[in-house]
This record gives structure tokens, C-alpha cells and sequence, in this order.
């Protein structure tokens, strides 16, 4: 089941929270919203769910305008605080969604109680089905959540904020069980969230919104390789950001040079160029115009990488570079050195957009 | 109407809507515009002439004075029966702080024969009282202690639960910073009560006014002495006198509005700091 | 390692010691609370019962058997039945709308819902009669076709709504709100319809308020006294509810039978409060448990 969503707004009194939002998440696909708070996300996945209704615009399910009626569209939603009902155990939970099925389709309490065994096996929790919610960790209330979603058969699946409410360490264990679930069952996916490792480990493909408005759509390596503005750029880790100025391809920005074949057409406009801080190389000796000096502030090692805080020597504009131990071991750098810094990848944006 | 965010999924908006503004309009609204428009059918002067005759004069000087008696009362005995609800364990704590709503619960009719008959002068309180030259029963006095009667739990309900969720940090917080106990209770407990405090003080006032039941019984109802304006509001009904009875319920009622919605300008405030 | 323990449980005795009272401050402050609530609460409450039993046992019950008593109950009782229901549909339908809803002028609506509780109960009982009785607004069309309402039953229960119109509702409106929405939506979203969605997933959660309302509602309304006293007529054995029984025997100065009625309401009012404290006990385990 593909999910279309054509020209949609949402207006909540003075506050734009969807702008025209138009976007296909194909059948059987995984698809993350991806967003800083406020953005809209939550917006559009309720709209989808048909919690909220949009004031314009529609949305599509196979290419069909879906159920106005939140009952009648069979979405599977995965609230961000699981909204479990707190007076049923996990398995009345699980069967709610079966039991409240009009007479005719209602299946029979046999087959309900096999579907929610099943249910049970398929989320690693047999043997908690009595239990109430209360009595369940973080993790197995939102395995829970998702089984209750799951018994209806729903055309789509929808998850706000999935691992939001979950420690770090649970979080990446049920982001990578979510993945190889959704691998099995492949039901259409879409799920909301503002961890951008998160969308990036689990997405076929990610939707990075901003401000009401898709800022770019594509697959996780094409949100991070390519991003589209520097909103995207910004979002998606760590950035460092030279200002300066582009002509005929050309570009200084402050005290390196870089060629940018893409803006050959361009006539000496200001332009900031986008570096992430693993792709700041450090060395002893300048290669050529693409380095610079730069004196070192401090070093902090964290984990597997070591991170470098850094001042240009000419403009004294704050840096950082995430070089590798070993790399910072054959340096042997030390605090107010002077250094030489190169860019080994620059993402260079014409400056007629503001972040 | 159309509710304007929150949820439009939900069912049944226009329906609960529309039987709560019908309902509350046949019961309330229609009902208590009937008085007002009794009211208007008397001339300005008859109105002013009804409601400041000495008898009623008489009737507000008491009823309030006896309210804001009680009121203060109240809320000095409230919230140390709070404090020590809150803050103190004693064997049958539990028990006291149910009884605590007893005036909410007891009909004001018993309340009034119990404490005519308990403060009388040959009652059980009332015969320690005698001896000392203390007359309640059939006093404005007696008026005051019913009127402490039925407001008490007003005062402890609403402070209570503001010092249940003081957070212990802040005292050890004061402690820590050099304070004693006694400027910790000054300085920093009493402020973040007092607004629970004077809130009880207004809910208590308020529902001492209007009280009728628990006080007719031990006010002993002398004209210009011991009258209580509700009181006045049914003799009149009684000699048929519609119009001086409706104009005394239409200021009362309009000190009740008053009230409420300075209670609820209180209410606002005493939350004013939680988020 | 004991030395340690020992030394750590010594030095926060003596901490919890800096942030109280000294004992005999917190024994002073409990007995006067105590003997406070003893003059004004205890003693009465407990001359309810031993004036009523002044007389013996025998004039207790005789007093409980008289005709006028039973009729009285039996009114009462009515009134009850009819009252109490009407309060909390009412109170289920305005926290609906208002707990689940955002619309313009909720709060106006919240303020008028409270608005009985601060009038004057002789107020409550005045504007029926200004509404029903023979000088008021349809009064005499009331006559014409032979309906009474004031001076008879329905203008009790009428008043007796009037009086206890906020109980449930208050206290609906925000255990419903804290609850949010998020409960009703998931029900919703996995197929279930309006009235499944309430009393499969809304009623559970509610359940224990919707028992505290329904107690304290019918508390009042089977002890009001000013509202219905306008309203009554004081019709001996015929729109006597128990309180007024109560007033008509001690004015008669039937004290020991006057206290006897008393009695009834009384226990009426623990009984009242030893549910709704089980009521508090049980909602704070559901709290806990969520």
C-alpha cells in the first residue's frame, strides 16, 4: 500500500504547521520524518493517521483518496508514549483492536486468542501477556504498542517519536529489531522522529522537514552525501561553516580556496562553504592554497575519535575536527600550536539562503 | 461551534457540547435570569429603599461580619490542621483528616441542632462556656461558630495539598544556605502557602454567606441581632413580599458573583509558579 | 564498611532533626489541631448520636417508625434517584466536551458549571419559586392545567438538582483532562466507534471519579436544607424530605425524635466519607499503577 500525500496545510490559529506538503512513500517501504521540534512532523503523521484533519489538500492510499474516518482507515499507530489502555493487559491490549470489529467481521475468540500468541512471539514477549502495562519496561510497552498496532492488519504503519521515551541502549536495540521486523512483515512504514542516527540507520528513505516544509527527500546516503540546503547540511551532523565569496567557479573563503565547478556562472556573490569536522584534515606542512593555519584550543578524546577545537589564525573564526587516535597519536598535538588545516570536502552554498 | 484544536477525531463534540449548554441553561441560567428580571420590575428607588432599610442593613452587618469572623478563624486553624495533617504522623492521623470533611458531608441541618444543642448553656461545651461569661448559642457568636463549622474544610483542602507538594529539596535548600528552622518556615514555606491560604480564607467567606441550615438553629433570629440575611430572604417569601425578597437575593447573588470571581483570580495566582 | 553505615544513619537522624520541629513544638501543634477539631468537629458528631440516645433505645427506634419519618425517607430517596442520575449525565456529557476539547469559551462554561456552588442555597430555592410558584413567571399557567411544582415534589428535586449540578462534573472534568487524549486516539485508530471508544477505554479510567462525584452528589442532595426548606412548603408526610423532618421535630421540641432523624444523616455522612476516602485510596494506586 503506497501512501500519497498531495498539497497539504495545517494551520493551528497563527502558527504555520504544514505548508503545501507534497510526498510518496512507495509500498513496503520504511520512511523516516526527520525534523527538529516543531516542524511539523508529528502534524503530517497524524494527518496521515487521519487524527487531524488537513485544511487542505488530501491524502492517498494506493493511489485512493483513504477513509475520511479514522476508524474505517486501518493505519497502524504507534504513539510516542504508547498510549497503552492502562486498565488491560497486554493481551486485551493486543486484542482490543479484534474485539471492537463490527459482529459480522469480528473473528472468533479462538482465532483472536491465536493471533495475539502470535502477536506475542513475533515481538519476543510470550510470557508477559497478563501483565498490565505499568508492570513493563519502557522497551516492552513499546513492543507492545507496536503488536496492538500490528493485530489489525493495517495497511500502513505509523510511529511517533518510536524510541523517543527509551534509554540510549534500548533505543538502538529496538531501532535495529524494528528494522529486521519491518524486513519480515515489509507493511508501508512511516515513522516520526529528530534523531538523525536514528533515521539514518533504519529509513529506506528519509524526509527531512523544517519549518512546515520538505527541505529534501532521498535515501539516507543521498540526505548525508548531498544535502540539498544548508538547513539539511546543518541538521545532519557535525558542521563547520567558512564564509567568503564565489566568482566564476572560484571560491576564497577566508583564507583557503576552493574550486566549485557548479557555480561557474556565478559573479562574485558571498557564499558559505559547509565542512564536516571529519573532513578537516590536519597536518605539519602545507600541501597548497586549499590549506590554512589554524592554532589548537583544545583536544578531547571521545571514544574512538578524538575532537580538535581549532581557531583560524587569519579570522579567528571557531572550528572543529574529528580526527582519528591514531592519526592525533602521530600528530602529537599540543594546545596553542599552529597548525596547518584542509578541507578535504566542501559543500559550497551561494548565499541567498538563511538558516 | 466547532472545537478550534486539539482533537477533531474524537466523536461526539456537538453532542455533549449541546446538552451541556442545554442543560445548564434550563437548570441554571434560565432560573437565575428569572430573578434578575423580578428585580427589574421594582423601581431603582424601591430597590435602594428595600435593601438599606435598617432591618437588611442589620442582616448584611452580621452576615458578613460573622463570615469574616469565621473566615479568619479558618484560616489560622486550616492550616495548622494542614501543617500537622501534612507534616506530623500520629496515630489516627488518618482518621482525622477524613473526618476533616465531615461539614462537607454532614447535612447542614444536624450540624445546626448539634451545635445549638452542644453550645447551649447547659450543653456539653456550652456549660464550660457559661461560667466564663462566654454566650454562644443564640448569639452572634453561635453565628460564627457555624459558620467556622461549615467553612474549615475549605481552608485545609486547599492548603493541604500545596504543602504536600513542597518539595523537601527547597527546605534543605534553605537549610543548606544557613537558615534555622524558624526562618525556613517564615521565609519560605509561609509564602508558598499563602496563597492556598487566602484562597481557603474566600471559599470559606463566600460559603459562610450564603449558609442558611447549620445556622438558623443557634443564631436565635432576632431581628437586627441575631438575622441572618438568608434568613431575611425567606421570612419576606413567607409574608409574600416577593419583590423585597428577590432585591436582597440580587445583591447577595451579586456579592456571591463578586466572589467567584475573585476565587478564581486566586486560583490563577496560587498557581502562578507551577507550570 | 559498618562503621560507615552507622556513622552516614547518625548524621542524617541529626539532619532530619535540623528540618523539623523540636519535639514538644510538633506535640503542641498536633493537640491544639486536635482539640480544635475536637470542639468544632468531634464533639458535635459524637452529641448527635448520645442525644438521640438520651431517651433510651426504645424512644430512638419508636421516633424512626413514626409515619411522617418514613415518608419523609421515602421522598428523600426520590429525590435522590432522580437527582444524582441527571447530575451525572450531565457531568459525563460537560467533561466530554470540555476535558476533550479545545473551543472558545470553555472557560466561561467552566466558571457557570461551579456557579450553583456559590449560591446561597435559599437563593437556589427563591429563583423556582420566582419561576414556578403562583406570582412567578409561568406560574399561573401551572395552575391552570392543574400542575404543582412548587410546594411539591418536583420543585424539591428541581432545587435539589440546582444544589448538586457542579459535583460530578467538577470532578470529571479534570481527571479527564489529565488523562489527555492519546488513550481515546489509539482506540480509534484500531478501529473501535464512539461509544466503544468511552466505555471500553474512557470509563475505566474515569470509574473511580465518576463513584467520588456520585457520592458527594448524592451526600448533598439527600441533606440539603435551604434550597428544598423554600421550595417544600412543610407539608408534614407529604414534601417533608429528612432534613426538614429534622427541623419540624426539634422546633417542636422533640428533641430525642429530632435527633433521632438526625442520626440517619449522620450516618449517612460517614458512611459518605468512608467511601470516598476508599475511593482517594483507590485512585492513588491507579495513579501509582500508571
Amino acid at each position: 500500500m503506497s501512501i500519497d500525500v498531495r498539497g497539504v496545510s495545517k494551520q493551528f490559529g497563527q502558527f504555520t504547521a504544514l505548508q503545501d506538503i507534497s510526498l510518496t512513500v512507495p509500498s513496503g517501504e520504511l520512511v523516516a520524518l526527520l525534523g527538529p521540534s516543531g516542524c511539523g512532523k508529528t502534524t503530517l503523521l497524524r494527518i496521515i493517521a487521519g487524527l487531524e484533519s488537513p485544511d487542505s489538500g488530501e491524502i492517498l492510499f494506493n493511489g485512493q483518496n483513504a477513509r475520511q474516518n479514522v476508524q474505517e482507515r486501518q493505519v497502524g499507530f504507534v504513539f510516542q508514549h504508547y498510549a497503552l489502555f492502562r486498565h488491560m493487559t497486554v493481551f486485551d491490549n493486543i486484542a482490543f483492536g479484534l474485539t471492537v470489529k463490527p459482529r459480522s467481521s469480528r473473528p472468533s475468540k479462538e482465532k483472536i486468542r491465536s493471533r495475539v500468541r502470535e502477536l506475542l512471539s513475533l515481538i519476543q514477549l510470550e510470557n508477559i501477556a497478563d501483565r498490565y502495562p505499568s508492570q513493563l519496561s519502557g522497551g516492552q510497552r513499546q513492543r507492545v504498542a507496536l503488536a496492538r498496532a500490528l493485530a489489525v492488519e493495517p495497511q500502513v504503519l505509523l510511529l511517533d517519536e518510536p524510541f523517543g521515551a527509551l534509554d540510549a541502549q534500548v533505543r538502538i536495540e529496538l531501532r535495529r529489531w524494528l528494522r529486521r521486523l519491518h524486513d519480515e512483515i515489509h507493511v508501508t512504514s512511516v515513522f516520526v522522529t529528530h534523531d538523525q542516527e536514528e533515521a539514518l540507520e533504519v529509513a529506506d528513505r528519509i524526509v527531512v522537514m523544517n519549518k512546515g516544509k520538505i527541505e529534501q527527500q532521498g535515501t539516507p546516503d543521498e540526505v548525508y552525501e548531498r544535502p540539498a540546503t544548508p538547513f539539511v547540511f546543518n541538521f545532519l551532523g557535525n558542521v563547520n561553516l567558512f564564509h567568503g565569496r564565489v566568482h566564476q567557479g572560484q571560491a576564497s573563503l577566508g583564507g583557503f580556496a576552493v574550486s566549485s565547478p557548479d557555480h561557474a556562472e556565478t559573479n562574485d556573490s558571498p557564499a558559505v562553504g559547509y565542512v564536516r569536522s571529519h573532513d578537516i584534515e590536519l597536518e605539519r606542512t602545507a600541501a597548497d592554497d586549499t590549506s590554512f593555519t589554524v592554532t589548537v584550543r583544545s583536544i578531547h578524546p571521545v571514544g574512538p575519535v578524538v575532537r580538535i577545537a581549532l581557531v583560524t589564525t587569519t579570522e579567528g573564526t571557531s572550528l572543529e575536527a574529528e580526527i582519528s587516535r591514531d592519526l592525533a597519536d602521530r600528530l602529537q598535538l599540543k594546545i596553542d600550536e599552529t597548525v596547518y588545516a584542509r578541507p578535504r570536502r566542501v559543500h559550497l552554498f551561494v548565499e541567498d539562503y538563511q538558516i | 461551534m466547532k472545537p478550534t484544536r486539539k482533537n477533531n477525531v474524537l466523536p461526539g463534540f456537538g453532542l455533549t457540547l449541546g446538552y451541556t449548554i442545554f442543560y445548564l441553561s434550563i437548570i441554571v441560567l434560565i432560573p437565575l435570569t428569572a430573578l434578575l428580571f423580578k428585580t427589574a420590575t421594582l423601581t431603582w428607588a424601591d430597590f435602594v429603599a428595600t435593601v438599606t432599610s435598617p432591618r437588611v442593613t442589620a442582616s448584611f452587618r452580621l452576615t458578613f461580619g460573622a463570615a469574616i469572623g469565621a473566615a479568619f478563624v479558618n484560616a489560622f486553624w486550616g492550616t495548622l490542621v494542614a501543617w500537622v495533617l501534612v507534616r506530623y504522623r500520629f496515630p489516627g492521623r488518618k482518621l482525622v483528616d477524613s473526618l476533616v470533611d465531615l461539614p462537607f458531608a454532614l447535612p447542614t441541618a444536624v450540624a445546626g441542632i448539634t451545635l445549638a444543642t452542644v453550645y447551649s448553656a447547659n450543653g456539653w461545651l456550652g456549660k464550660y462556656l457559661e461560667p466564663l461569661g462566654v454566650k454562644v448559642a443564640f448569639t452572634p457568636l453561635g453565628i460564627m461558630v457555624a459558620m467556622v463549622f461549615i467553612g474549615l474544610p475549605f481552608v485545609v483542602r486547599t492548603v493541604q495539598p500545596v504543602l504536600e507538594e513542597l518539595e523537601p529539596e527547597i527546605e534543605e535548600a534553605a537549610a543548606c544556605l544557613g537558615a534555622n528552622r524558624w526562618q525556613t518556615i517564615a521565609r519560605i514555606l509561609l509564602p508558598a502557602v499563602t496563597p492556598a491560604i487566602i484562597t481557603g480564607f474566600a471559599l470559606a467567606f463566600a460559603r459562610g454567606v450564603g449558609e442558611y441550615g447549620s445556622i438558623i438553629f443557634i443564631a436565635g433570629n432576632m431581628p437586627m441581632k441575631s438575622e441572618i440575611t438568608p434568613l431575611l430572604i425567606i421570612t419576606k417569601l413567607e409574608q409574600y413580599d416577593y419583590a423585597g425578597a428577590t432585591a436582597i437575593a440580587t445583591v447577595m447573588l451579586a456579592i456571591s458573583f463578586l466572589m467567584l470571581l475573585v476565587i478564581n483570580l486566586l486560583q490563577k495566582w496560587t498557581r502562578r509558579y507551577t507550570a | 564498611m559498618a562503621n560507615i553505615t552507622t556513622l552516614h544513619n547518625k548524621s542524617t537522624d541529626q539532619a532530619r532533626r535540623q528540618l523539623s520541629e523540636p519535639f514538644w513544638v510538633r506535640w503542641l501543634l498536633i493537640s491544639s489541631a486536635l482539640l480544635f477539631l475536637s470542639l468544632f468537629l468531634f464533639v458535635p458528631l459524637a452529641s448527635v448520636f448520645s442525644e438521640a440516645l438520651a431517651k433510651g433505645v426504645e424512644t430512638y427506634l419508636a421516633a424512626l417508625q413514626e409515619a411522617d419519618t418514613w415518608s419523609a425517607i421515602k421522598l428523600t430517596l426520590l429525590v435522590a434517584v432522580i437527582s444524582v442520575p441527571l447530575n451525572l449525565f450531565f457531568g459525563l456529557a460537560a467533561s466530554w466536551a470540555i476535558a476533550k476539547f479545545e473551543f472558545r469559551g470553555k472557560s466561561l462554561l467552566i466558571t457557570l458549571i461551579d456557579l450553583p456552588f456559590s449560591v446561597s442555597p435559599v437563593i437556589s430555592g427563591l429563583i423556582y419559586v420566582l419561576m414556578f410558584g403562583l406570582q412567578g413567571w409561568i406560574g399561573p399557567w401551572l395552575q391552570d392545567h392543574d400542575i404543582k411544582i412548587i410546594f411539591a415534589a418536583p420543585g424539591i428535586i428541581l432545587a435539589t438538582i440546582f444544589v448538586t449540578f457542579p459535583f460530578v462534573a467538577r470532578e470529571l472534568i479534570p481527571l479527564m483532562e489529565s488523562q489527555g487524549c492519546e488513550e481515546e486516539e489509539a482506540a480509534l485508530t484500531l478501529g473501535a466507534s464512539g461509544l466503544q471508544t468511552f466505555f471500553r477505554v474512557t470509563f475505566p479510567n474515569i470509574k473511580w471519579g465518576i463513584l467520588y462525584g456520585v457520592i458527594l452528589c448524592n451526600a448533598r442532595a439527600m441533606g440539603e436544607f435551604g434550597a428544598v426548606s423554600v421550595v417544600s412548603g412543610h407539608i408534614r408526610g407529604m414534601t417533608n424530605t429528612v432534613p426538614l423532618q429534622v427541623e419540624i421535630l426539634y422546633n417542636e421540641y422533640n428533641y430525642a425524635a429530632a435527633f433521632a432523624v438526625a442520626t440517619l444523616l449522620a450516618l449517612l455522612a460517614l458512611v459518605t466519607l468512608v467511601i470516598k476516602s476508599w475511593v482517594e485510596f483507590r485512585m492513588k494506586q491507579q495513579e501509582i499503577r500508571s
